[in-house]
């Protein structure tokens, strides 16, 4: 299964894709290893399934190259093919056919059968042998993902493409479905996922942060969360929209954003030490009666702790997405709604790659 | 696995899972089975330019017994049904607006004493022809059975000099004689165009819904992202139409004999072969019509102007070709089922063979061999 | 009962509402009341029933069984007043693509008979509190998809409904953007609009004041994001999510 000593098992080289107006990808390069459970995270318009198709043989790059398993993807197409495995969104699955049916299909495209496999795919198989005559179809969400996998498998692929699969499927769907991976990757699969949700970047071995066809990083997940480049302060409060919008009046605020239950915040100033922040955050939210706001005494009568608490956290890799991102400019204006975020412009500026902004038409 | 192992097994399972999708689309079952029926019993029995029992008015100012023997022709024949015999032709007219009569036989007040003189006598048909097609079959029906009595009484007195019978005030209209067709039922005309029509349907625009469903539903990426080429990809989807074509020019041919009569006289097995090869010009314009679109609905639409209308319109099938303005014929050429139709009704009707058919069928070929280059060209193995 | 509710600002009260379909029971009695100017959110896995709920909700199919009140109507005899009352935004369509911004909102302005005094004014204030005011006669399709969101949002608040139903409305979109997103939901709570949303985003359901978590058609979990937490030792509403759906592998404490 896996090749060698250690040649990566994808190697993406500067590449660019342009659909008429629209660039894709704006020169990506990135290195996967093999054998690695590797996540592209990105929202939508990313640049995630262009590249995936890519990689899967599917799109020819404008300019630069990649190659997976050693092999151009340009070039050695057919080669590829039975190579490598791969997940188009949406679950690309026949409706009309049974989980079964679905199966022996893809297994006989490859020239194999269901049976031969069927301790490849087990482990997953196990979890739809109950339906395996139900239609399509008529699956749930995440049992839909399920057989896409096992579809993907059944041909024993070196390297495993999954583009979006825990997408608009629920929670703990999505959970078992990691679980799965994880299970493949011990058996010795590459397995390469796309995901907008930032979560999932935690149950990889390493991500690619991506973003308007820009990487905005590539490591390992801690790796990006520790390189977060100020520090964070979490806000709590019981009235978290008069506390959002009293810090937004705030001098000082570089960011801040609802997370979870608490606030996300940094500071602008950059000689302060976070414990000088945090006290002078708490004094301002004071003096603006954050505490006293009348009307969320349910949240302080179940106890969920005092009304306000400021306290330096570490930081996540939304943090940093968010903070490598910065906000997307209105269309035709470089005016921003938030007078106190970074602009995105001026991101671009700096940067060396040619890109032809969306908004710039 | 070796690439060919590879082939057979991917084409057997691109073949059954294909058949299951024709098998349990209900929309598409229905389409298949029934409305080739369907349409051969509605064509040949609603839509008929056959012309029964047309509502005849009689005016006999004199009768006596030439005209009556004349008017127990008409009322004998099932091709028309007396529904009033008046006296004076002002009678008509009412009739005709309440549109109680379409046709009426007005004999001159001296019909009986011309006859016996040897004098032209007169007889007037006037016809509804609102509706022009109908108007003339029922305006010839009536010339006919005038003529057949005509020839009789020629016959029977031909101790006497015999006389025209002028028929005045009737328009010359022309004859269409259909030579291979003596009952001039228009079912034998159908059901050649008839073919190529069901043709059209299941192996045009079934095909172009099939492929771009797989498009639309995503599935085409995933079976592009496999070892299978192009052509086995096409093969396989394509081949069970092609199965289900072929069958369904069984069943016209079959449900033609028993329920209309219209017979096979040349050989079964070349309509057979030359059904095949319409079949294929068929699919292969279905595939080019998939390729250019992601979306059934375009993919239907423009089967249905690319390939139905025409079908209906241009091959012969409905309207005669020769009556039709010379750029429409023009355009006519490069219809398919109009070289279809023409093969079909000769094999049928006529009862030729390849010898008298093989530019058509040399036509129907090139046409088959060109476009199936083109389409298999034009599925990519990637997404663009 | 449902008077008395109506008194003191309940938006939307459910009872025992139930819509079946043939043998299978979509919604099995479910109860629940929003408090006007709540952010509600209203969760749980595809399948189910929770977009089979909003659409009794919102007046587009008429319950099996139990009542239900929106905006002070009955969902059985008053479907066009509840329309008229709400806005909806979901997902899967909010704008036409092949028309401008100011095209779309005229469109719905019109369609809530908002007169083109209120069109013209209501536009200028929306667009220049999203900065899309140079954008006004852009192809609603040729705007980023976080835009298009908001105005989308926008524009179902443009007839300044009592409640507004959101269907998974960040879906996809970058992680500032939602943020953004759910600023502009807060204003509208703020100034007295109930908002009523669905979502995958399990942190999204921390935003909220309240939410409800449906299981198999039945409402599994309901109350404050912190009163949830507590009630099944979880540390995220995540949590909660995987011990309410799968109680055989984790069991919640009393």
């Amino acid at each position: 299964m896996t090749r060698g000593v250690r040649t990566d098992a994808v190697v993406v080289d500067s590449v660019v894709k342009q659909f008429g107006q629209t660039t894709a990808l704006a020169g990506v390069s990135c290195a996967i290893h093999t054998g690695e459970l590797f996540g592209f995270i990105g929202p939508d318009g990313a640049g995630k399934t262009t590249l995936f198709r890519i990689l899967a043989t599917l799109l020819v790059p404008d300019r630069g190259g990649a190659r997976v398993l050693g092999e151009d993807v340009v070039d050695r197409l057919w080669s590829l093919r039975t190579r490598v495995g791969y997940m188009p969104g949406r679950f690309s699955l026949y409706q009309d056919l049974s989980v079964e049916e679905n199966l022996r299909f893809f297994a006989s495209v490859f020239g194999t059968t269901l049976e031969r496999e069927h301790d490849r795919i087990a482990p997953i198989y196990r979890q739809l042998e109950a339906f395996r005559t139900r239609r399509a179809g008529a699956l749930s969400g995440g049992m839909k993902q399920k057989l896409a996998l096992c579809c993907a498998l059944v041909h024993r692929p070196e390297i495993l493409f999954l583009d979006e699969p825990t997408t608009g499927v629920d929670a703990v769907s999505r959970r078992e479905f990691w679980d799965l991976l994880s299970q493949l990757k011990a058996g010795g699969l590459t397995a390469v996922v796309s995901t907008p949700y930032m979560d999932e970047a935690n149950r990889c071995d390493r991500v690619a942060l991506i973003q308007r066809g820009r990487l905005l990083a590539v490591d390992t997940p801690d790796a990006i969360a520790r390189s977060f480049d100020r520090p964070l302060l979490a806000v709590h409060s019981a009235h978290r929209y008069e506390t959002l919008r009293a810090l937004r009046h705030y001098p000082h605020t570089h960011t801040v954003y609802p997370f979870g239950e608490t606030l996300h915040y940094t500071d602008a100033r950059t000689d302060v030490s976070v414990e000088q922040i945090a006290r002078e955050v708490r004094a301002f939210l004071e003096t603006r009666g954050v505490p006293r706001v009348a009307g969320g005494p349910r949240a302080i009568e179940s106890g969920a702790g005092s009304p306000l608490h400021v306290e330096s956290i570490p930081a996540t890799v939304e943090d940093t997405f968010m903070a490598r991102m910065g906000p997307e400019t209105a269309p035709r204006s470089t005016d921003l709604t938030r007078p106190t975020v970074p602009t995105e412009s001026t991101r671009q500026r700096h940067s060396s790659d040619p890109t032809r902004s969306e908004t710039a038409k | 696995m070796n690439a060919r192992r590879i082939s057979l097994t991917a084409l057997r399972g691109l073949l059954i899972k294909e058949t299951y999708h024709i098998l349990r689309d209900r929309r598409t079952l229905v389409v298949i089975t029934l409305l080739p029926i369907l349409q051969v019993i509605l064509f040949g029995y609603a839509i008929r330019t056959d012309v029964r029992r047309v509502r005849l008015a009689i005016v006999d100012p004199t009768p006596d017994h030439t005209t009556l023997a004349l008017r127990a022709r008409f009322a004998a024949t099932d091709a028309f049904h007396v529904v009033a015999v008046v006296a004076e032709a002002a009678d008509l007219d009412p009739m005709f607006k309440r549109g109680m009569a379409q046709e009426a036989v007005v004999f001159d007040p001296s019909f009986a004493q011309s006859l016996g003189r040897g004098l032209p006598a007169r007889v007037l048909v006037i016809t509804d022809a609102t509706e022009p097609n109908a108007g003339s079959i029922a305006q010839s029906y009536a010339l006919s059975v005038i003529d057949g009595y005509e020839r009789e009484l020629r016959a029977a007195s031909s101790a006497i000099r015999s006389r025209e019978i002028v028929v005045p005030g009737a328009l010359i209209v022309p004859e269409v004689r259909m030579q291979f067709n003596p009952t001039r039922e228009s079912s034998n005309l159908f059901v050649p165009g008839l073919m190529a029509f069901v043709l059209t349907i299941i192996s045009s625009l079934m095909t172009a819904i099939s492929l771009t469903r797989e498009k639309e539903t995503g599935t085409m990426e995933a079976l592009l992202v496999s070892p299978l080429r192009p052509w086995q990809i096409i093969v396989g989807k394509v081949a069970p139409y092609l199965v289900v074509g072929f069958l369904s020019v069984l069943g016209v041919i079959v449900e033609a004999r028993v329920i209309f009569h219209v017979p096979v006289h040349g050989s079964a097995t070349l309509l057979l072969g030359e059904g095949l090869l319409f079949i294929l010009v068929s699919l292969s314009l279905g595939i080019l019509i998939s390729a250019q679109t992601t979306s059934q609905r375009v993919a239907m639409f423009a089967a249905l102007v690319g390939t139905m209308l025409p079908t209906l319109l241009l091959s012969g099938f409905i309207f005669p070709l020769e009556s039709m303005p010379w750029a429409l014929q023009a355009i006519s050429y490069i219809v398919p089922a109009r070289w279809f139709v023409t093969v079909a009704r000769g094999i049928m009707l006529k009862g030729i063979g390849l010898a008298y058919l093989w530019r058509e069928t040399m036509v129907l070929a090139a046409m088959a061999l060109v476009l199936l280059v083109l389409s298999t060209r034009s599925f990519h193995e990637r997404l663009e | 009962m449902t008077r008395a509710l109506e008194a003191e600002g309940v938006a939307i009260i459910a009872r025992d509402l139930t819509r079946r379909f043939g043998t299978f029971t979509a919604c099995d009695r479910i109860s629940f009341d929003v408090r006007a100017g709540e952010v509600f959110g209203f969760l749980g896995a595809n399948g189910a029933g929770k977009t089979t709920a909003i659409r009794m909700l919102t007046g587009l199919l008429l319950p099996t069984s139990g009542q239900a009140t929106v905006a002070g109507h009955d969902v059985y005899t008053e479907s066009e007043a509840i329309k008229r009352h709400i806005g909806y935004m979901s997902q899967r369509f909010s704008l036409y693509e092949d028309l401008t911004v100011t095209e779309n909102v005229r469109l719905y302005g019109g369609i809530y008979d908002l007169d083109n005094r209120q069109i013209r004014d209501r536009t200028a204030a929306m667009l220049s509190r999203l900065g899309l005011t140079r954008a006004a006669r852009d192809l609603v399709r040729d705007i980023p998809l976080g835009w298009r969101q908001k105005l989308a949002f926008s524009v179902a608040l443009l007839h300044e409904p009592r409640i507004v139903f959101l269907d998974e409305p960040t879906s996809g979109v970058d992680p500032i953007t939602r943020r953004q997103f759910w600023e502009l939901i807060y204003e509208a709570a703020s100034s007295g609009t109930t908002v009523f949303v669905t979502t995958h985003y399990m942190d999204e359901a921390e935003y909220c004041d309240r939410i409800s978590i449906m299981v198999a058609g039945r409402i599994g979990a309901i109350g404050t994001p912190s009163e949830l937490k507590q009630q099944f030792g979880a540390h995220s509403i995540d949590d909660v999510f995987v011990r309410l759906a799968r109680p055989v592998q984790e069991s919640p404490r009393p």
